[in-house]
């Protein structure tokens, strides 16, 4: 009777820690299918174009050499061109940063006059405000581009800060409006009762709790600008292009040899950022990915 | 006057935001059907002369292409996405030591440009220099995987590159619905000795209807307006072979000139995320209200 039971509790113990290992086997067999495209890239990039050529996909570089990524920083072509990804690079840097900072900031007051100063009127402004987020791009190309050639603002960079901005609104406002509409408004009324108005309340109370959001805002804002691409390719021109865009066209390019390794070094480039984010601050950038979609 | 303002201030602060959106979203796309109605070409003209852009649209074997790929591409992109996110989250759902580690890998893919992911599996996929070479190095000569430059089948690579970029996604959406199940009831089952399949089956799953909904409602909505991740990959290629609306319309307005069919095209497109996310938003706003 004792023997019975303590053999059963073996085999089920012995039954659980198969599961347990084909669990851990399923999801390390998962895991590389997610990373065998970065580790392929990475090591593409490292090989010289002739073990390209006679290796395998997959092997680890014989000889290690950094050549691609120097062709890719600051030599390789983006059609006429050969100065690399470099003035790309810092031009997502001068559209992303401002972009980000001028829309996260409407976005905080929006969120904070929607979801706190509330008059009527103001849920349909929003409604049309989130509406607007979804809307596919293609619906606003054509006038953009008429309308940024009459601002003068055609192939600029100033005009990407410009489209940026004006397209990430909704989302922002949306962040905002969704964090703040869980602070009491009684807050507000005893802030007014005691003689603080609309921008003090704001600046010594809403704006020290927020920064969560502050932060998954920015990252949001961020990754979808430096990744965006249908924006740069329509908007700008030779000197103005966003490293997506430039990324493109030295993968694309038709002229000379296909110097795969230096593709690779240079999508590794572009990727950068956005990853480095991610690694950094991942928990907040779920959130914001998380944050349209699941409520609460 | 300062006490106006005083009351006013949350409106004046709010209205270049409204505007602005008022302009460049709903302006624009007044704009934009209008132009859908006329004979625009290389230039945009606004003498309306009814539906016959749409008729050109609709005639075009290009245009017919590129819807064709969208449904292939949307169904696949998004039922595969949605079966692997939910098989993910569940695997990972079982007290997993390591959880944190892996669920930064499974989803680092979205925080990628579709130009980068594009790039990435078009050297992959390359037949010459890629899985089909690696394969036939292992001895297997006549392996063939030549689908990236295939017509028939090129458009499947897109959603394997698609899927590789969104599962992850997918997967950390059921995980945090997976999380939100009440913990009561999951117990109570345990203690009935219902097998842990069927407490899944039976339990879990369907009380995660509005997850399912939600991600359904991404996806669909990333798939309609893929455009980066095609114009990386294949190039709408092999000829048109992978087009999909959105390089139609960047086609047609940026490099065939051609604003009437672009235009046209681009309200198609909106019409169909409309049909998708309007009921939806619809809902959510009418529940927030309701709290």
């Amino acid at each position: 009777m004792t023997d019975m039971t303590v053999t059963n509790a073996r085999s089920g113990g012995l039954s659980k820690i198969a599961l347990r290992w084909i669990l851990y086997i399923l999801l390390g067999i998962f895991a590389l299918y997610y990373l065998m495209p970065l580790f392929v890239m990475l090591t593409t990039s490292l090989k010289s174009l002739d073990e390209i050529r006679t290796g395998s996909l997959v092997a680890l570089p014989r000889d290690v050499t950094f050549d691609a990524w120097r062709t890719a920083w600051s030599g390789a072509c983006t059609g006429i061109q050969c100065e690399g990804l470099q003035p790309y690079f810092w031009n997502s840097v001068l559209i992303a940063v401002p972009a980000v900072m001028i829309s996260t900031l409407l976005g905080a007051m929006n969120g904070y006059v929607v979801a706190q100063w509330r008059f009527k009127g103001a849920n349909i402004i929003f409604s049309l405000m989130l509406f607007g987020c979804f809307i596919p791009f293609q619906v606003v190309l054509l006038p953009m581009a008429t309308t940024l050639g009459k601002l003068g603002l055609a192939g600029t960079i100033p005009g990407l800060i410009f489209v940026h901005v004006v397209y990430g609104l909704g989302f922002t406002t949306l962040f905002f409006r969704n964090y703040y509409v869980t602070i009491p408004q009684e807050l507000v009324k005893a802030a007014k009762v005691d003689g603080a108005g609309f921008f003090r309340i704001f600046w010594s109370i809403f704006l020290p709790l927020s920064l969560p959001i502050i932060v998954v805002t920015v990252i949001w804002q961020f990754t979808q600008i430096w990744n965006d691409f249908l924006f740069g390719v329509s908007f700008s021109q030779a000197g103005t292009q966003p490293i997506t865009v430039a990324l493109n066209n030295i993968v694309n390019s038709t002229t000379g040899v296909k110097e795969y390794n230096v593709d690779m070094a240079a999508a590794i480039i572009a990727a950068l950022p956005t990853l480095l984010v991610y690694v950094v601050a991942g928990k907040y950038f779920i959130r914001g990915l998380t944050a349209g979609s699941v409520k609460g | 006057m300062s006490e106006w303002l005083e009351r006013h201030v949350p409106k004046v602060v709010l209205a270049p935001s409204f505007v602005a959106i008022l302009f460049f979203v709903y302006g624009f796309i007044a704009w934009t059907a209008w132009v859908s109605l006329t004979r625009s070409r290389l230039m945009p003209k606004y003498d309306i002369e009814g539906f016959i852009q749409y008729e050109r649209l609709f005639a075009a074997p290009r245009w017919d292409t590129a819807m064709n790929n969208l449904f292939i591409f949307g169904t696949l992109f998004i039922v595969i996405s949605m079966i692997l996110g939910l098989l993910l989250a569940i695997l990972l759902d079982q007290k997993i030591r390591t959880e944190g580690v892996i669920r930064t890998i499974y989803l680092y893919p979205m925080a990628l440009s579709m130009i980068v992911t594009g790039t990435a599996w078009k050297w992959i996929l390359n037949p010459g220099l890629g899985i089909e070479a690696m394969v036939r190095g292992w001895g297997y000569e006549d392996f063939k995987f030549d689908w990236l430059v295939n017509s028939d089948l090129a458009i499947y690579t897109v959603v394997i590159a698609g899927v590789w970029q969104s599962s992850g996604f997918v997967m950390a959406l059921f995980l945090a619905g997976l999380r939100s199940v009440d913990g009561e009831i999951i117990k109570a089952a345990q203690v009935d000795g219902i097998p842990t399949w069927r407490i899944y089956s039976a339990i879990i799953i369907p009380s995660m209807a509005p997850i399912f909904l939600s991600a359904f409602i991404v996806l669909s909505h990333l798939a309609i307006k893929s455009f980066d991740l095609v114009i990386a990959l294949t190039g709408g290629g092999p000829g048109y072979a992978t087009d999909l609306p959105a390089t139609y319309m960047y086609a047609m307005a940026f490099s065939r000139g051609d604003i009437g069919q672009a235009a046209s095209s681009a309200m198609i497109m909106m019409a169909v995320v409309f049909a998708i996310v309007v009921p939806y938003l619809y809902s959510e706003l009418r529940a927030a209200k309701n709290d």
